[in-house]
């Protein structure tokens, strides 16, 4: 079975997709009767089926199937952690297919998407946790098409990550993709306008990429990673065009997948108006998977010599992820939602990312890779947070977060860790990326970075202890009806002061996790970074430690 | 002349991927219906897969099949790509009694990955009209600019 493991992983969610539509099947028949008669009289209803009960189980037959799918992912994931920390790269032939022309599918992992596929697994995991009543009340009725969406999107990104072969990439960037589209489209009233931007911009992304491979496939005939590579290597195609221009239109497909500082518009709508279960799935994931394939593409694919040499693009996208980081966290500050303001945080998060990436040195690369890892767990802790206090406050602006270390202590608890750990605080793993990359910025000399760093942590303590301050020492406006967040119901129950009123425990238990999460990345990151390393160093970036 | 043989007769094939990609790309960005903007898509989509299959395409070359032997369809692709011609690594190997010239059948593997990347096509605009639909029951039009009003309409 371990030997498996790699096909496992994404058979596990596949199959429970197909098992959750079909729980699904019996839905429409018996929904489409109590939705239409709201206004006829009762009797014309069904007498012999009570309509809550069924539907009520179906809700929990797929979020067990959901749940028990995930877990085998993350046993799947986990497994192959061990086998890589042990034996080094696994390599997985689908079908047993390991012809030397690069037909054969191959499923690859090494020790950096070994690590980020247990941080996948793990997110997801726990975000389906959460999601357990999230979902029927936030899409009644449409629970099996939400969890299907919600296991082939979390299928798609796995998939991205340990794929070893260029246009399986593209198959699984677009079933993420696609799932992603039906998520967010799932919210509320804006949703669908936000989704549909995301549609047309990601489809460009995806083309991209796809026009990419062609380019790639064209010069070396091959689609298998490790063998472009090779092929490349020795027919000494560094200095084609054709292999440039691969290396650009890639790059620029995942960007425009990542939300990188340009090209970001489509994120912030539609992870601010998307069903909040899948805010949690997809704001860690998606742009931290994207990412991970641009890493994948530098070191794998191309190569860092090719890379950082040929194109000469290295300074301008460090300048660029600068700018994108102090920008957004610019547009940060002057968002009054709580959601909104989230989601430019996690677009200066990709600057991080993808600056450290293209500092073109070890700690620049061992730093970006790190932080893949802290800020999915960072960015899950902060919208599983920020989707427990609008969902119990009733509010979606920050200014409606009053008097909540009282009511929600253990909630606030660890939203604050998360907020430290955004913010950079030691014992948090997002002081240590921040660590790794600061001190790759400063070797590969490029001022301007750092001192992005260093500006949006700065922003980021401002955004968070305004929230704090307003959580702890805040007070209810006399008159607190708030016309900016429209949608949102005014029906407030009495806000006592003093009475303890926690989200429930399936709400509350993941971000705890998520949290803790945080302070273990924190504390084991020698131990991650040795991890990263034994893959890092075949790559002999400047100022690796051999 | 030269220049215009080599850039532009010799490579029709991209002239016309590129120009096709131009179009969809334009209605994406520029075209204020939303359908239009699917219909750009498809047409973004469908430049991609052509020049993925005119990529397969070589001079005098039939469909790759090979009929008295099951396994030596696959050989044939490696010959690699139809516009670089660059046809070295891979395909010519010994079958023992048979040999098969890779020059003398079509490239299989890009008209292979475009029949799956039609289906991504096929599902995004699926996913897309399914979308613009929802956006046409909750506000009641298609057309860009009066979703953008009573979107900030509802907003203020």
């Amino acid at each position: 079975m371990a030997d498996h493991a790699p096909a496992i992983l994404l058979i596990a969610p596949l199959f429970a997709a197909i098992l959750v539509s079909l729980a699904g099947i019996r839905i429409p028949a018996r929904r489409r009767i109590p939705a239409a008669p709201s206004d006829e009289p009762s009797i014309g209803g069904e007498p012999f089926e009570s309509p809550e009960f069924p539907r009520l189980k179906e809700d929990k037959v797929c979020f067990m199937l959901t749940l028990g799918a995930l877990i085998v992912s993350e046993v799947a994931a986990l497994t192959m952690l061990g086998q890589v920390i042990e034996g080094g790269a696994i390599r997985y032939f689908v079908g047993n297919w390991s012809s030397p022309l690069g037909i054969g599918i191959e499923l690859r992992v090494d020790h950096i998407n070994a690590l980020a596929l247990v941080m996948i697994s793990t997110v997801a995991l726990l975000a389906a946790f959460y999601s357990n009543h999230r979902v029927e009340e936030e899409t009644p009725g449409k629970s099996s098409q939400y969890y299907t969406m919600f296991l082939l999107c979390a299928m798609g990104l796995m998939g991205m990550t340990v794929t070893g072969d260029a246009f399986n990439l593209y198959v699984l960037l677009e079933v993420a993709a696609l799932s992603g589209y039906a998520l967010v489209a799932m919210g509320d009233k804006r949703a669908a306008v936000a989704a549909f931007n995301y549609i047309i911009i990601g489809t460009i992304g995806a083309s991209f990429y796809l026009l990419g491979v062609g380019y790639l496939y064209i010069k070396t005939g091959s689609l298998n990673m490790v063998g472009i590579q090779e092929i490349i290597a020795e027919q000494g195609l560094a200095e084609s065009k054709t292999i440039q221009v691969a290396f650009i239109l890639i790059l620029l497909g995942v960007f425009i997948k990542m939300a990188f500082f340009p090209l970001y518009a489509w994120l912030p709508n539609a992870y601010t108006h998307a069903p909040s279960t899948s805010a949690c799935l997809m704001a860690p994931l998606v742009t931290k998977v994207s990412i991970y394939i641009m890493v994948r593409m530098m070191l794998t694919v191309f190569g860092p010599a090719f890379a950082f040499d040929s194109i000469g693009w290295g300074d301008a996208v460090v300048v660029l992820a600068a700018i994108g980081i102090i920008a957004s966290s610019v547009i940060a500050l002057a968002q009054t939602e709580l959601k909104k303001m989230l989601c430019f945080l996690v677009v200066a998060e990709v600057g991080y990312m993808v600056g450290g990436a293209w500092l073109a040195n070890h700690h620049g690369m061992v730093g970006a890779i790190y932080h893949i890892l802290s800020d999915g767990f960072m960015t899950l802790c902060m919208f599983l947070g920020a989707s427990i206090l609008v969902v119990k406050t009733r509010q979606t602006a920050i200014a409606g977060l009053v008097d909540l270390y009282r009511k929600m202590p253990l909630t606030m608890a660890a939203f604050t860790l998360g907020m430290l750990s955004m913010i950079g605080v030691p014992p948090t793993c997002g002081f240590f990326s921040k660590y790794f990359l600061i001190r790759g910025g400063i070797e590969a000399g490029q001022w301007l970075y750092v001192v992005a760093l260093l500006f949006s942590s700065l922003v980021n303590a401002i955004l968070f202890f305004r929230i704090i301050e307003k959580a702890f020492f805040g007070e209810l406006p006399a008159a607190e009806a708030d016309p900016g967040h429209g949608h949102e119901e005014q029906g407030h129950p009495e806000d006592e002061p003093g009475v303890i009123d926690e989200a429930p425990l399936s709400m509350v238990a993941p971000l705890a996790i998520a949290a803790a999460g945080l302070v273990f990345i924190g504390l084991n990151t020698r131990e991650i970074v040795t991890v990263i390393e034994q893959t890092l160093n075949a790559y002999a970036l400047t100022g690796g430690g051999g | 002349m030269d220049f215009f043989q080599d850039i532009v007769i010799d490579r029709f094939n991209y002239w016309i991927y590129v120009i096709l990609m131009m179009i969809g790309l334009h209605a994406m960005i520029v075209k204020n219906n939303l359908i239009k903007k699917l219909i750009g898509m498809s047409i973004f989509q469908a430049a991609i897969i052509l020049f993925f299959v005119s990529v397969g395409v070589k001079d005098g070359a039939t469909i790759p099949i090979v009929s008295h032997h099951g396994h030596e369809a696959a050989h044939a692709e490696a010959g690699g790509a139809g516009g670089g011609g660059h046809q070295d690594e891979g395909g010519v190997q010994d079958h023992g009694d048979h040999e098969i010239n890779p020059d003398r059948h079509a490239n299989p593997l890009p008209h292979v990955l475009m029949l799956t990347a039609i289906v991504v096509g096929v599902a995004t605009l699926g996913v897309g009209l399914a979308v613009a639909q929802k956006i046409y029951r909750e506000y009641g039009t298609l057309e860009e600019n009066e979703l953008l009003e009573k979107l900030r309409s509802n907003d203020g």
